[in-house]
């Protein structure tokens, strides 16, 4: 499961490396003011392309971070790679804003109450776990594990399981 | 399969006007074709007060219903007795030797006149004329006369209405030892989480009598309770609570209600297990990075560690001498039981069969374990031979967990889900009788049996 993440991390890197080098060289200015005129303008028109994508980030780290509950696979701690994002945007935020989290880590009911309390911690601690190589610091985050004694959803069938399998992320 | 009783019997219906509201009742679900018959006769009720009252219970059908919730006795319709005696001088045996029964239990309940009740019963065998007996039958104090030779059990006590059922179960234990040469666990109790979400603090737990009856709330939270387990002199109760936001293990005087707080390092802190001397306890720390099973010494509160792997470690249970305990581990990938002796620390695998094996008890006889076991998904209650190896499912239900097996080793109760409510169930040790015990509001779980009670 870690390699899974450790993948997905490289991964990302490389496609924004890929990125910056497609970046187009400069191109040579020519001094007229009809130039000028269309420089300022493109300028212009960078700069709000820029607010704007500032925006859609800004917009898509708040939605993001709307979210703070991460499922698991059944008698599985690894975490699915659709969360990595959501986690990294909690991971920066938790940095810029000087807060701390409470990583509350739960399991469905099937198996015993006690081995599914060590379960709990064991999810609680991968999600620690990735959020520490993204620099969260150890002080900022607090594990605590509930097993199968709070369910979300406290029916007994398969949608409630799969409900019930999760960490969630509690800003203090 | 036709001899099994299908019927569902409905034992303490007669009571649940007065029931509290978190009182079990006891649904016998699988009854046994071999069950022996017995005949408990109606008690006779005297009274020598001037101000006359009915006993508070029915004394005669407490001990008929402990008999029929042990799974071994199937105890006689009382319109089918064929007889209501009342003294050893009453009982006609050739007619109950005709009914085929093994023993037949009568007697008095005499209200003292200081409003006390002295109840009189006895246990004859129909079958057989050397049943024992006596000093009583000796000094002259009980009629000398054949029948006589055939007592099993000859018995008076005092009882007032607070310990009159308790008083019952005791003689229904006395009786079951004469029948089956095992002691009886019917004077023994069951603690047990009860969550009932209406509720502002809906984490209870309760003690209750083994048959449901007198249930006391001995605490109430608004945040998880887990794991109760009894000390071995069965006047102390631990257990996990979440009320400071975490888990902590609590030591709770039953009586007085006093509380402490043995067990709260950073981490989590679970799964208690009471040493058979009751000086110690092991518990299950993840302080050191992920959950260890420690030794705790409850005068001075020092820790040892037992095990050392990063794997998961919980579950432990004493064997019955104290020098090793059973766990929970996945270490080989997968939750398996494994043995720890506390002399030298080696650890052993002992389940092999199954995907998961988990929260395991060894039975009071140390000659088996059980343990909740999964092997196609669903999770059933199995019982293992140490000796052979040989594996046993239990159970038909398929999301059994936290078993608790009776101080006498007949019987398993344990929490499961059966008609979408968490309830508790109980299975005699070798699977063939079953009964459910559901609760009348919220969801029961977390079944401890106590020690035997003195």
């Amino acid at each position: 499961m870690k390699r899974s993440v450790q993948l997905l991390l490289a991964l990302t890197a490389a496609l924004t490396l890929a990125a910056c080098s497609t970046t187009k060289p400069e191109e040579e200015q020519v001094d007229t003011t009809a130039q000028e005129d269309a420089a300022a303008q493109a300028e212009a028109e960078a700069l709000a392309r820029q607010r704007a994508a500032e925006e859609a980030e800004r917009q898509r780290i708040a939605a993001l971070l709307e979210n703070n509950v991460v499922y698991f696979d059944f008698d599985d701690d690894s975490i699915r790679s659709e969360y990595v994002e959501l986690l990294e945007a909690h991971a920066k935020y938790i940095q810029s804003s000087g807060k701390s989290v409470v990583l509350e880590g739960h399991a469905d009911e099937r198996g015993t109450p006690e081995y599914n309390l060590a379960l709990g911690e064991r999810r609680a601690k991968s999600v620690a776990q990735l959020m520490r190589t993204y620099g969260v610091s150890d002080s900022s985050i607090e594990v605590i594990s509930f097993g199968e004694e709070s369910p979300a959803n406290p029916a007994h069938n398969e949608e409630a399981w799969q409900e019930n399998r999760r960490v969630e992320i509690k800003y203090q | 399969m036709k001899h099994i009783l299908k019927t569902i019997v409905i034992i303490s219906i007669s009571l649940m006007a007065l029931a509290s509201k978190a009182e079990i009742q006891i649904y016998i679900t699988e009854g046994r074709s071999d069950a022996r018959p017995v005949a408990v006769v109606p008690f006779k009720f005297e009274s020598e007060s001037a101000v006359q009252a009915q006993p508070p219970f029915d004394f005669a059908k407490i001990i008929a219903d402990d008999l029929r919730r042990s799974g071994k006795f199937n105890p006689t319709e009382i319109s089918k007795l064929p007889q209501h005696p009342y003294s050893i001088e009453d009982v006609k045996l050739e007619q109950w030797r005709e009914l085929g029964v093994d023993g037949v239990v009568y007697g008095t309940v005499t209200q003292t006149a200081s409003g006390n009740y002295m109840v009189s019963y006895d246990l004859i065998d129909p079958f057989n004329d050397k049943a024992i007996f006596s000093s009583d039958i000796e000094d002259g104090s009980y009629p000398l006369i054949p029948t006589s030779s055939h007592l099993m059990v000859l018995k008076t006590k005092i009882v007032d209405n607070d310990n009159f059922r308790w008083g019952a179960h005791i003689a229904a234990d006395e009786i079951y030892e004469a029948l089956t040469g095992e002691r009886g666990a019917f004077a023994t109790q069951i603690a047990y989480v009860e969550v009932n979400r209406a509720d502002p603090r809906p984490h209870q737990l309760f003690v209750a009598d083994s048959d449901g009856f007198n249930a006391k709330r001995i605490f109430a939270s608004r945040s998880p309770i887990m794991s109760p387990t009894w000390s071995p002199d069965a006047s102390q109760l631990s257990y996990v609570t979440f009320e400071n936001g975490r888990s902590e293990i609590v030591v709770q005087d039953i009586a007085s209600g006093q509380r402490e707080i043995v067990a709260s390092y950073k981490g989590f802190n679970s799964a208690p297990a009471w040493s058979p001397d009751g000086s110690q306890m092991v518990v299950v720390l993840s302080k050191d990075g992920n959950p260890e099973l420690y030794l705790l010494d409850l005068t001075t509160k020092r820790l040892q560690r037992l095990t050392r792997h990063y794997s998961i470690d919980t579950e432990p249970s004493w064997a019955p001498d104290g020098k090793s305990l059973i766990f929970t581990s996945d270490r080989g990938g997968r939750p398996q039981i494994y043995r720890i002796r506390l002399a030298d620390k080696k650890v052993e695998r002992v389940t092999f069969e199954g995907i998961h094996n988990a929260g395991a008890e060894f039975a009071p006889d140390g000659k088996s374990i059980v343990m909740v076991h999964q092997n196609n998904g669903a999770y059933h209650i199995a019982a293992q031979d140490l000796a052979t190896g040989q594996l046993t499912v239990l159970t038909k239900t398929t999301l059994d967990e936290s078993l608790s097996i009776a101080p006498n080793g007949s019987m398993i109760i344990f929490s499961t889900v059966d008609g979408g409510q968490k309830v508790l169930s109980a299975v005699s040790m070798d699977g063939r009788f079953k009964a459910r015990l559901p609760a009348t509001v919220g969801e029961v779980k977390a079944p401890a049996w106590s020690p035997f009670i003195l």
